[in-house]
């Protein structure tokens, strides 16, 4: 199989870096090889942050260049729209609606663009857009944002429920398995 | 089972399955990991050091005692142990000693992008390299065999996207490795008389290495159709030729970057029609092939500069690289910023409303650079803040203060402080203490009362070390409330002495710390006058010409709620 590759991106303390460990586990159990790179210290602190997900029968770098994502999962629209460039042709994106605005837009030296998701898709870009952040209050926690995007990303994936639901078990806290569960199907459904 | 590790994991697994029994590090990104997950292993002793030299020595004194041991840091970590470093190189080791580097190409989260492979070169130190996860716990073990074999301490380089990947490995069981001290004061007392008859022992150890390096398997041939060209690589930029050219030429793959092969490198050479060296950073591998007289192609195809890809390394082979999807939209950047409810804010707001000249030093409160606070001059090294601040006062550069932490400051503040008291210069020390090492992912620290196990331990007192030192004027601020910080930063400066302010509050991301709930807006009272945007929070922004406060990100803290003349920010109402 050739190497199929996932960008995760978003901002610095999103939970991220959680839902590209999920991911992990779950193309673990159909054993293909897999790698996920991760990004910590400075650029966690509130700043633009990636994480790379690449599974197949061999998969070499770590990390997915300009041209190469399938798909990019983002947690918030203004960096959907910034990794455009690392997404194949044909690739997809699949965003939360919500907004957050980086510190030059809050001091009002650059402007946080309009209709972005719509520029997107007219520009010929396959976008997926859900509001995850109000799908995981409904869950019980805005935390949640990471699993219920994941849900969203699991339309596209040929793995059963209860697979995923199995990679979240082994992942998240048991204390929060249930509001993770319930975050994974509103995003599944949504 | 194979399970995925990231590769620091991987390092800790394979320190933990080669019977490595003592480990002493200082945390810095990208290799900070190491230590944390090693820790985990009950039979493993780990702790956090207070600077890398003192972590390296303790770490020799182990292998001295006979304890395969371990010391990890970040790259400019090593320049910190650089001077134990070299002479263990002629001492050599008891049980195995093993110095975890990693390398930040690209500076994710580094002030610089040398590269470690020099310190191998210059202090005569044999150091491998691992491309992956599994190669990570698999060179681990290795590097203790060589340690012992070769009687020399061994540098095992990561770099970020080793370190912070994670790829399968294979776990195996534990084997307990234990010597015997004795006494060998010629191998151990590097005097003059001792030391000159170890460096011939230093240099046919070196001999020996490169013979072992011509015909070890970590340092293969991986042999492919096409000889128009062949490739010496390692680390990550291995897995982007491979990525990029997968099985069609001859690859040399070095599992141990130096010493480095000859024979190797001469026949490879004599069976390609061009010889190519893909590394990151410095042309290490490059050099070493010119001066066996090779003609190469590097540095001029992959560049010195940031870390590589595989459409770099593409781009550098002359092959096809993939276009991205167009999106001609401007993106706002987004840098990193200091979190809503961050303790340091404060403090950086009373500075740059003062107009302070700050010198500062290594850690999340280095983002108090960034606007709309730019509070600080300058940053340069851990510990740099405080003797940098007593050259620029004591040269005239006019009153100025030091920022840092209270991890950094530990590390080699201490030592610039007792400068200023001895020299007496008349400047202030600022020590953020948010009772934490923050920037690395929340490592304990001396001054926290807690070790690396998270057992409760001796906390330093640091206004009685400051006293201790001779600062006779120490005072501790809370930085959430702002009238304070100014009163005693404009006392503190105007006073004819060396003076220390502790700004002391824990750092608003520790699991402990209860957030209140988010200020609320009074629309009614607000102005839009933007006062509260001077503290460059991420929680705060305009909307309709009124401040706005983002309810998933306000800590309310209550800061912002201190600069609005209109009384408009008002503490929510608590349950």
């Amino acid at each position: 199989m050739e190497t199929k590759n996932i960008m995760i991106v978003g901002v610095g303390g999103q939970g991220s870096l959680l839902a590209s460990r999920l991911l992990g586990r779950l193309l673990l159990t159909r054993g293909y090889d897999v790698k996920v790179s991760e990004v910590h210290g400075m650029s966690q602190r509130g700043g633009s942050v990636v994480t790379y997900v690449r599974f197949g029968d061999k998969v070499y770098s770590p990390i997915v260049d300009k041209g190469e994502a399938d798909f990019i999962v983002s947690f918030e629209r203004l960096e959907a729209a910034r990794y455009t460039e690392d997404l194949k042709k044909g690739g997809k994106i699949v965003t939360s609606t919500q907004r957050i605005n980086p510190m030059p837009v809050i001091m009002g030296a650059a402007q946080y663009p309009d209709g972005l998701i719509e520029k997107m898709r007219a520009a010929g870009i396959d976008v997926d857009a859900i509001d995850a952040l109000s799908l995981a209050e409904q869950a019980g926690s805005a935390k949640a944002v990471n699993i219920v995007l994941m849900g969203r990303l699991s339309r596209w994936f040929d793995f059963s429920e209860q697979e995923w639901l199995t990679a979240i078990e082994q992942t998240v806290p048991a204390k929060f398995l249930e509001l993770n569960k319930t975050a994974f199907n509103l995003g599944r459904e949504a | 089972m194979k399970t995925l590790m990231l590769g620091n994991e991987a390092v800790a697994r394979g320190l933990y399955e080669a019977g490595c029994s003592f480990v002493s590090s200082y945390p810095g990104t990208p290799s900070t990991e190491i230590t944390e997950a090693v820790a985990k292993y009950p039979e493993v002793y780990a702790e956090w050091a207070p600077n890398e030299k003192v972590a390296l020595e303790s770490a020799f004194g182990a292998s001295l005692a006979g304890s395969r041991a371990f010391c990890g840091m970040k790259h400019v970590g090593l320049n910190v142990a650089a001077d134990p470093l070299f002479t263990m190189s002629y001492t050599g080791v008891n049980a195995g000693l093993i110095i975890g580097v990693a390398d930040d190409a690209g500076m994710h989260s580094s002030q610089n992008e040398q590269d470690s492979r020099h310190y191998a070169k210059a202090a005569k130190i044999p150091m491998l390299e691992p491309s992956d996860s599994a190669e990570a716990l698999e060179l681990t073990k290795l590097a203790y065999e060589l340690s012992e074999r070769f009687d020399t301490p061994v540098l095992l380089k990561m770099c970020t996207r080793v370190a912070h990947s994670q790829s399968l490995v294979q776990p195996g069981p534990r084997t307990e490795a234990r010597k015997s001290y004795e006494k060998n004061a010629a191998k151990y007392i590097m005097m003059p008389g001792n030391a000159k008859r170890r460096h011939p022992v230093v240099e046919q150890r070196t001999a020996d290495l490169i013979a072992w390096a011509e015909d070890v398997s970590i340092n293969r041939l991986e042999d492919g159709p096409d000889h128009s060209m062949g490739i010496i690589t390692s680390s990550t930029s291995y897995q982007y030729v491979k990525e990029v050219c997968g099985d069609l030429y001859p690859v040399l793959k070095l599992g141990m970057v130096w010493p480095l092969p000859e024979k190797k490198i001469r026949d490879l050479a004599a069976s390609v029609d061009r010889l190519v060296v893909v590394e990151e950073l410095d042309g290490f591998i490059e050099e070493h092939c010119r001066n066996l007289g090779l003609s190469v192609t590097g540095k001029e195809k992959f560049s010195c500069i940031d870390e590589l890809s595989q459409n770099k390394v593409a781009a550098g082979l002359g092959k096809p690289v993939p276009e991205g999807v167009k999106f001609s939209e401007p993106i706002p950047a987004r840098p990193p910023v200091m979190c809503a409810g961050c303790p340091h804010r404060g403090l950086f707001y009373t500075l740059a409303k003062n107009k302070v000249t700050a010198l500062g030093d290594i850690g999340c409160y280095t983002l108090g650079a960034v606007p709309p606070l730019g509070a600080l001059d300058s940053t340069l090294c851990m510990g740099a803040s405080v003797s940098g601040l007593h050259g620029f006062t004591k040269a005239g550069g006019g009153k100025a203060v030091a920022v840092i932490g209270d991890s950094t400051f530990i590390h080699s503040g201490i030592t610039g402080l007792v400068n200023m008291a001895y020299n007496e210069s008349n400047a202030t020390v600022i020590i953020v203490d948010n009772s934490i090492t923050g920037m690395t992912g929340h490592q304990q620290n001396p001054t926290t009362g807690f070790n690396l196990k998270g057992d409760p331990c001796t906390k330093i007192d640091l206004e009685t070390l400051c006293r201790a030192v001779g600062i006779r004027r120490v005072r501790v601020v809370d930085p959430y409330d702002l009238a304070q910080c100014d009163q005693a930063l404009k006392e503190e400066m105007a006073a004819d002495e060396p003076s220390v302010i502790i700004s002391r509050r824990p750092c608003a991301l520790l699991k402990y710390v209860k957030h209140k709930k988010p200020v609320v807006i009074d629309k009614e009272k607000c102005v839009g006058c933007k006062m509260c945007m001077r503290v460059g929070c991420p929680a705060i922004s305009m909307s309709a010409g009124k401040a706005a406060i983002d309810n998933t990100l306000c800590t309310g803290c209550g800061v912002c709620g201190q600069l609005c003349h209109q009384g408009a920010i008002r503490p929510a109402k608590e349950d």
